[in-house]
């Protein structure tokens, strides 16, 4: 501890030399407030027009949805569906690659070998005995449909999927393959992926870009 | 015994009726608008906020209002285990009885003072102390409120109450005050006496002698029905739901339709007090009057009410929650110096037999305060010029 005095000289000499008191430094100051700011009432009464504006502006955000229906990017990630070959077989060769790839584990293949001796099936080695999704299960992640080498499963732009049991939310092969002929069908969904390709999550598919915009969809609302 | 009774009820009986059917219209009338003001105030929000709002009930989702009181009267009875049973019955009740009682001396339609036989826009003609009666009795609907939090016996509950009772207290002082000023110039507590003052030219409408009576008079109404933004008992982010925490079904409709209650009176007293009531210019006042003509002025006012209560939901979506000391400190450190000043200055023009002109004056009172409020404030943050030169250490950051 030292003298009183030479403290407080000490002290005011070093406040002098503190950077705050530089003439470089820039003092913040807050926004200073007006009569208007105070009275409150000129707030009020912009926010009240604000409010007034949107009201009467008539530009409802709102899609009224069961009669205007979302418009469905190609690469959405729906319902899945089991594509079909040329002869109208499972295009499936049962590799595992999905149920291997699905992070939720909802995909479930049981392999079969082929029939060899049955024509239809000649140049097939293997084919899906049963292949089930339990959709209810499933994250709609879409990496089932990259994994797969031979284009066979593949999401679709079916986004209203209900159902009252569990039971019926759980897709076997014949139903999966169902939904694919329903879904070229109408051409809502036409084959999208293409092998060697990215999948679609990460890049639009040249199919589905040149497709005539499907019937009955894409209503902006 | 009981032939007096009916003999009495004979002879009164051309006195009672136009009150029996006055009571018959408020109790039909009001809850029915209680109900689709939500719908209006649902509608009103959505289209504020760029939605469309119920449209799917009905055509333009006008049955939405009837849909849901449908749905809520047939919701089971939860009484939650840890209520006092008994209190949390009565409590809405009491809210919403209370809350219309105070109609009793409210008119609801031109009313001429000269007060003849026959039906009247009013349950109870000529009360003399109208208005004091009528802020009486709405102010008791606090208790609703309060005993509801007690009953509920839930920590939300009770602080919603609480708050609620602080509010109360707090805003029935410039709710009055903003009163007197218009009383002191009628002359009478008596509202029709009080609408019959305003006849005559858009000038004599009270808004124009009373601009500041009319706003402090407004914040506190709004504060009284706990609105936005003075929802604080029943704010949704700190309390869940205030004092209705505990309630559902048919009392918390009971609950809501006090609220809203509470919205069309403070909407009526607007219309009535500072509105010129069924007044407009060129329109002859309700004495003996025609019923088209006494017709045309329930439409003035209604028109004037529905002006006041599309005011009140607008403001809902534009202006953010009070926190709680900013809302007590508009009440005691904003209306109620103004509606003490605003009352002195009535008391001076009127004492003196000033010219009714220099009312007008009072308008510069809330600028007055703005520019104390508003010096102080910036005084407060600004930053001293010893600090800037670094020779005070206040407000100067330390670096050793």
């Amino acid at each position: 501890m030292s003298e009183p005095q030479t403290n407080e000289a000490q002290k005011n000499e070093a406040l002098k030399n503190k950077p705050s008191a530089k003439k470089s430094v820039k003092w913040g100051e807050a926004p200073k407030l007006t009569i208007l700011d105070a009275l409150y009432l000129p707030a009020i009464v912009s926010g009240l027009a604000t409010a007034v504006r949107h009201a009467v502006s008539g530009k409802a955000t709102t899609r009224q949805y069961p009669e205007v229906e979302p418009e469905i990017p190609p690469n959405y990630r729906g319902v899945h569906r089991l594509n079909r070959d040329e002869a109208g077989r499972v295009k499936c060769v049962a590799c595992y690659m999905c149920q291997t790839a699905c992070p939720a584990n909802c995909i479930e293949i049981i392999a079969a070998p082929a029939p060899k001796d049955d024509p239809h099936w000649k140049d097939r080695d293997k084919f899906p005995a049963t292949f089930t999704i339990d959709e209810l299960r499933c994250i709609y992640c879409g990496m089932c449909e990259e994994a797969c080498p031979v284009d066979a499963i593949e999401l679709t732009s079916i986004y209203d999927l209900t159902g009252m049991t569990r039971e019926e939310m759980i897709f076997d092969k014949e139903k999966l393959l169902s939904v694919f002929d329903e879904t070229v069908k109408t051409g809502r969904d036409p084959v999208r992926t293409n092998r060697g390709k990215l999948g679609p999550a990460a890049e639009l598919s040249s199919t589905a870009k040149d497709a005539p915009p499907p019937p009955g969809r894409g209503k902006s609302g | 015994m009981i032939n007096n009774l009916i003999n009495s009820l004979f002879e009164y009986w051309p006195v009672l009726w136009p009150a029996l059917a006055a009571i018959g219209v408020i109790l039909a009338v009001v809850p029915f608008l209680g109900l689709y003001m939500t719908f209006v105030e649902r509608k009103i929000a959505a289209y504020v906020q760029d939605r469309v709002g119920p449209n799917r009930v009905g055509p333009f989702g006008l049955f939405q209002a009837i849909a849901d009181g449908i749905k809520i009267f047939l919701k089971e009875q939860l009484i939650p285990d840890h209520v006092f049973t008994a209190l949390y019955f009565l409590a809405p009740a009491f809210s919403l009885i209370t809350a219309m009682f105070a109609l009793v001396v409210m008119p609801f339609g031109p009313v001429a003072t000269d007060y003849k036989d026959g039906f009247r826009f009013i349950v109870a003609p000529g009360i003399d102390i109208g208005i004091l009666m009528m802020l009486a009795i709405s102010s008791l609907s606090a208790y609703g409120i309060i005993v509801g939090g007690w009953a509920s016996n839930s920590k939300y509950s009770i602080y919603g109450a609480i708050r609620s009772c602080a509010q109360f207290i707090s805003y029935e002082i410039p709710l009055g005050l903003s009163i007197l000023g218009v009383i002191a110039i009628t002359g009478s507590l008596n509202i029709e006496k009080i609408v019959e003052a305003q006849s005559g030219s858009l000038f004599d409408w009270n808004v124009f002698w009373q601009p500041v009576a009319m706003l402090v008079f407004f914040t506190a109404a709004l504060a009284e029905t706990n609105r936005l933004p003075f929802d604080l008992p029943e704010c949704e982010q700190e309390l869940v739901g205030g004092f209705h925490t505990e309630y559902s079904g048919i009392k918390f409709v009971l609950y809501f339709l006090a609220e809203y209650t509470h919205i069309v009176t403070v909407s009526f007293l607007t219309a009535l007090l500072f509105l010129g009531g069924w007044h407009f210019p060129g329109l002859p006042g309700p004495s003996g009057a025609s019923t088209p003509i006494l017709l045309l002025g329930l439409g003035v006012l209604l028109a004037k009410v529905s002006l006041v209560v599309l005011v009140i939901i607008l403001l809902r979506w534009s202006l953010p929650r009070f926190r709680f000391d900013q809302l007590m400190g508009l009440a005691w450190k904003g209306l109620i110096p103004l509606g003490l000043v605003n009352l002195v200055g009535v008391a001076i023009v009127l004492s003196l037999g000033l010219p009714k002109h220099l009312l007008i004056a009072t308008v510069i009172l809330p600028v007055l305060g703005a520019y104390y409020s508003a010096a102080k404030f910036n005084a407060s943050t600004a930053i001293p010029n010893a600090t800037r030169q670094g020779l005070s250490p206040q407000g100067a950051v330390s670096y050793e």
